[in-house]
C-alpha cells in the first residue's frame, strides 16, 4: 500500500504544468486533491513516472457564477463548493449531491474537477454535471476546448480528455427560475460508492433523470410532462425501459435486478420531488 | 555486464525542476506548533513521514486508502487523511496531530479527550487519534452539532470497538447538549 516511485513537480503556473504534462506524455499524471488518485497510487493501480501537483495554483481556484454558468476551477475542493452560500440557488442539484461525496475529511481535499477527471461511474459530481447539461473545459499547452458532459464520459475511468490535457474547470448551468431538482442515492454505508444514484431535474415542460452506478457512465433521459404539468401517465413504463437500457451487471455489491428496481423506485421518488419543489 | 538504469529505457528526459524519485528531499513542517524537518522521497506518505521520520507515533495507519480515518490529521487546520497526502505536499505547512492536543493544554487532556474517557468513547484506541483530530477541526465550525450531523461526520471513521455510541455521548456532553436518552443505558 505504498506508491511506486515517481518524480514530483510543483509547477509555478498552469503553463508550467501543461508544458511538463506535454513532455511527460503517458508517464505523467496530474494531482490536485488526490482523493481518487492517491488510493490508486497507494494500491499501485497507476504508476506514473512524474506527478504534477496542481493543488497550489491559485489560477485554478476560480469559483464564480457569471453569464448563466457556475465555473469551478481545478483546485476548488468539494468542501469549498459546499460552503459557498449561494450554491443552493445557483446549482441546487450540486448542493444536494455534494454531501454524498465521500466524507467530511475527504471533501476537505477532494476537488470537483478531480472527480470528473477520474470518472468513476458511480460518482456524484459527474452525475450532476451530466444531469444539468454542464461542460468540461480542457486545456493543453496550446489550446483550450469545451466538451459537453454527455460526450466527456466514455466508460469507467475513461474520458475524452487527451493525455496532454488537464480538466481546467467545470461549467454548471445556473438553475433557471421555476426549475426543480432532487438527488438521492443508495449505498451500503454513508460515504460508500453509490449502488444507484439518481439526479432529477424539472422545468415547466420536461422532467429529466440521470442515473449513476448502473451503466458504465452517468446516463440521462428526459420526458415531456403531461398537460397541466403533471408527471407523464406512463412514467413507470419509461422508468422500466430506462432501467433495462442502463444494462447494469451483477457484482459483489448488488444484483442487476436490484439495481433496476432501485432505478424504478428512486427514479420515481426524485422525479416527484423535483417536480414538487419547482419554485 | 553494465547495470541497466530503468530511465535509460525511456527516452524522455526527466523534468529538471521536479523532485527526483530516487532522492530524499528535506521536508519541513510546523508540527504541533514547532518546526520539524525530515527527509522524504516524493512517494512517501505524510502518515509514514510523521511516524517513521519524525517519530510522531500518535497518528495511526489502518487502510492506507482513505477509508478508515485512523490517519486523520489537521493540515493548515483542516482535517485530512495523512495517507492520501504526500509528505512533500505538506512541506512548509502546519500539521497538527493528536500529540498536540494536550501539549497545547498545559500537558493535560483537553475537555474533548476527558469526555472520551468518561463516556468510554474508546477501547483499543486505534481509531481515536483520527477521530479526535477530525472533531477538533469540525467542532470549531459546528459547535452544536445535531446527533444526525455528528453521525454523518463520524461516517468518515471506522471504529471496530465502541459501536460509536460512546463517541456520540462524549461529543454531546462536551458541547453541552442533551445526551440522546436511548444511548445512556448502552455501556
Ligand atoms: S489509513 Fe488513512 S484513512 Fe485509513
Ligand atoms: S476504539 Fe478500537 S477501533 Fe475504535
Amino acid at each position: 500500500m505504498k506508491p511506486a516511485p515517481f518524480d514530483y513537480l510543483r509547477p509555478a503556473t498552469v503553463a508550467d504544468a501543461l508544458a511538463a504534462l506535454a513532455a511527460g506524455g503517458d508517464d505523467a499524471r496530474v494531482i490536485a486533491g488526490g482523493q481518487s488518485l492517491m488510493p490508486m497510487l497507494n494500491m499501485r493501480l497507476v504508476q506514473p513516472r512524474l506527478l504534477i501537483d496542481l493543488g497550489g495554483l491559485s489560477e485554478l481556484g476560480t469559483l464564480r457564477a457569471e453569464d448563466g454558468w457556475l465555473t469551478v476551477g481545478a483546485a476548488v475542493t468539494q468542501a469549498q463548493a459546499l460552503a459557498r452560500p449561494g450554491l443552493t440557488d445557483e446549482v441546487p442539484l450540486l448542493a444536494a449531491a455534494l454531501p454524498w461525496v465521500g466524507h467530511v475529511q475527504t471533501r476537505n481535499r477532494g476537488t470537483l474537477c478531480g472527480s470528473v477527471a477520474h470518472a468513476d461511474p458511480s460518482a456524484e459530481v459527474p452525475l450532476c454535471l451530466v444531469a444539468t447539461g454542464g461542460e468540461v473545459v480542457l486545456r493543453n499547452a496550446g489550446r483550450r476546448r469545451t466538451v459537453a458532459a454527455a460526450d466527456f464520459f466514455l466508460g469507467p475511468l475513461t474520458t475524452a480528455r487527451a493525455a496532454d490535457e488537464i480538466v481546467e474547470s467545470l461549467r454548471f448551468p445556473l438553475a433557471a427560475p421555476g426549475s426543480g431538482h432532487a438527488f438521492r442515492e443508495m449505498s451500503m454505508r454513508h460515504g460508500d460508492f453509490a449502488i444507484v444514484a439518481c439526479a432529477a431535474t424539472a422545468t415547466a415542460e420536461r422532467i429529466g433523470l440521470a442515473v449513476g452506478g448502473v451503466a458504465d457512465r452517468p446516463t440521462a433521459r428526459s420526458w415531456p410532462l403531461a398537460p397541466g404539468g403533471a408527471l407523464p401517465p406512463d412514467l413507470d413504463a419509461h422508468l422500466n425501459a430506462f432501467a433495462w437500457e442502463l444494462g447494469g451487471d451483477d457484482d459483489q455489491h448488488a444484483s442487476a435486478r436490484y439495481r433496476r428496481e432501485l432505478v424504478r423506485r428512486i427514479g420515481r421518488t426524485v422525479l416527484e420531488e423535483a417536480l414538487s419543489c419547482r419554485s | 555486464m553494465p547495470v541497466l538504469n530503468p530511465r535509460a529505457l525511456n527516452p524522455r528526459a526527466p523534468n529538471p525542476r521536479a523532485l527526483n524519485a530516487d532522492t530524499r528531499h528535506t521536508v519541513t513542517i510546523t508540527l504541533n506548533g514547532r518546526p520539524r524537518s525530515g527527509q522524504a522521497h516524493p512517494r512517501l506518505l505524510l502518515s509514514d513521514f510523521l511516524r517513521h521520520e519524525l517519530g510522531a507515533h500518535g497518528t495511526r495507519v489502518g487502510c492506507e486508502h482513505g477509508v478508515c480515518g485512523a490517519c486523520t490529521v489537521r493540515l493548515d487546520g483542516i482535517a485530512v487523511r495523512a495517507c492520501l497526502t504526500l509528505a512533500v505536499q505538506a512541506d512548509g505547512r502546519r500539521v497538527d496531530t493528536v500529540e498536540g492536543l494536550a501539549e497545547a493544554n498545559q500537558g493535560r487532556m483537553t475537555a474533548l479527550q476527558e469526555a472520551f474517557r468518561r463516556h468510554h468513547a474508546l477501547q483499543c484506541g486505534f481509531c481515536t487519534a483520527g477521530i479526535l483530530m477530525s472533531l477538533s477541526d469540525w467542532l470549531e465550525r459546528t459547535p452544536n452539532p445535531t446527533d444526525e450531523e455528528l453521525r454523518d461526520m463520524l461516517s468518515g471513521h471506522l471504529c471496530r470497538c465502541t459501536g460509536y455510541a460512546g463517541i456520540v455521548r462524549a461529543v454531546m456532553d462536551v458541547t453541552g447538549q442533551a445526551i440522546p436518552s436511548g444511548e445512556s443505558a448502552h455501556v
